[in-house]
């Protein structure tokens, strides 16, 4: 890949900002809440092989649970870990929801167009998630579920879908490291079952740092069976020093 | 959920009537106000099923927003299946099995590596099913997806229940001999269809068996 990055980096996710960067193999991005009520997107794809990319149900099935957390495991469509949690102080994270798009997000917030307020325009996932695909010659069609962090969302006994509203709070933050060279993309845009009127998404900090290498006792390689066979699958795929 | 629902319609006048073995996979356009039934013949049968826009396949069914639009994580009788686009695709119009997974996604050579064993690599697959009839049977509708396209799925007949503390396993199916689902089209769609080889998990009983699709003209 063509995008250089520096060991560490820092920035803040704005209200509203899209964004997109491949993080090398071993290195970690942390999000950081700067406010109540964040909720991030995110898709993730494997930088050299954009064909291969987050899959929810495998992720889900494979690890026996319905939401991402602290020893969790991303897992590619071809069985490789993309991106294991190895912090988190939320606790919780949906992937089962989806994003909102244009549409539903002018039938909730309401009109707020660049042209009147510039660039405290209401940004929609949809539109980002399509924006920075786009930089990566991905589109509509490499669109599949995404995460959604910060974000609760649990189903009852009759599968009916509630969302948290007192989840996420400031300063809450989730590490992601990457097992293999992986595309992040990323949207700083509400929640769609956060039932606020007013669009008005928390600023999110991001921090990428160089970690070694997973051991064998790593919490995230010995979380199950399933994802030690991921890692070594996964691992299988760089040669050895 | 409407478990003693008893559709009126006559599989003599369905203008398709085809037996789908276990480990293959079906393909079809369907025309918008057509009805396609699939019949669990043998009971406790995963079948694994992709909706595309017919006339624009980037437009296909998506599973997030299915469950997120009606905010239940199950399908049944009234369910729209949405498109990506937020396009109503089809609508579940009956259904004697009760509900339907979106959750578990398909199967692959792949991902039962990393859930049952290593060894497992060579075994039959749904994503392999599909792979096939994407390039074999998809072409000849005048559609044209790749692995790209091969988004999350519905099993129809697979029960993968959810607990409120956020669990989620493959249970024993809630299906029976004879059980079926209905759907109407909303819109011209091609369903792509992978009758489940999975031998690992009881999603199929462990058994795989044969399933019916009929569709009835408006």
């Amino acid at each position: 890949m063509s995008l250089a990055i520096p060991a560490v980096w820092t920035e803040t996710l704005a209200p509203g900002q899209a964004w997109s960067r491949v993080l090398h193999r071993h290195q970690t991005l942390t999000l950081t809440a700067q406010g109540d009520g964040a909720s991030v997107a995110g898709l993730f794809y494997r930088a050299d092989a954009l064909i291969e990319r987050y899959n929810m149900p495998d992720t889900l099935k494979a690890q026996h649970t319905a939401f991402l957390g602290a020893g969790r495991v991303l897992l590619s469509d071809m069985g490789h870990v993309l991106l294991a949690i190895t912090a988190d102080s939320c606790g919780w994270h949906d992937t089962i929801t989806g994003h909102q798009d244009a549409a539903e997000a002018r039938e909730q917030f309401g009109v707020g167009t660049y042209a009147t307020l510039r660039n405290q325009c209401f940004r929609n996932t949809r539109d980002n998630f399509l924006i920075e695909l786009a930089k990566h010659e991905l589109g509509l069609r490499d669109l599949h579920a995404n995460v959604n962090f910060f974000t609760r969302v649990t189903a009852a006994e009759d599968g009916s879908l509630h969302w948290d509203p007192h989840h996420a709070k400031a300063a809450m933050a989730v590490t992601l490291r990457a097992e293999m060279a992986v595309l992040v993309v990323l949207s700083n845009t509400p929640h769609p079952l956060d039932t606020a009127t007013e669009w008005a998404p928390a600023a999110v900090a991001l921090t990428i740092a160089q970690t070694p290498p997973p051991g064998p006792d790593d919490p995230c390689r010995i979380m199950r069976a399933e994802n030690g066979r991921a890692y070594q699958l996964t691992e299988a795929l760089f040669p050895t020093v | 959920m409407t478990i003693n629902a008893t559709s009126l319609r006559d599989p003599a006048l369905a203008v398709v009537d085809q037996i789908v073995a276990p480990g293959d996979g079906w393909t079809h356009a369907l025309h918008r106000g057509q009805v396609l039934r699939i019949v669990d013949l043998e009971g406790n049968q995963a079948v694994d099923t992709l909706f595309y826009d017919l006339h624009d396949p980037s437009d296909r069914y998506d599973a997030v927003q299915t469950m997120r639009r009606q905010q239940r994580v199950y399908l049944t009788t009234g369910s729209v299946l949405y498109a990506t686009s937020g396009k109503p695709l089809l609508r579940i119009s009956d259904d004697t099995c009760g509900r339907h997974d979106t959750l578990g996604g398909a199967c692959s050579c792949e991902s039962n590596q990393v859930r049952y064993q290593l060894v497992t690599l060579p075994m039959h697959s749904c994503r392999d099913t599909f792979l096939l009839q994407l390039q074999s049977q998809v072409p000849r509708w005048g559609v044209r997806l790749s692995k790209r396209d091969i988004t999350h799925n519905i099993n129809f007949f697979m029960n993968v229940p959810v607990t409120p503390e956020g669990g989620l396993n493959f249970a024993d199916g809630l299906s029976a001999p004879g059980r079926y689902v209905e759907l109407i089209a909303e819109t011209d769609c091609l369903v792509l269809v992978s009758n489940c080889p999975q031998l690992n998990n009881p999603c199929n009983g462990w058994n795989p068996t044969p399933v019916r699709m009929l569709v009835w003209e408006v």
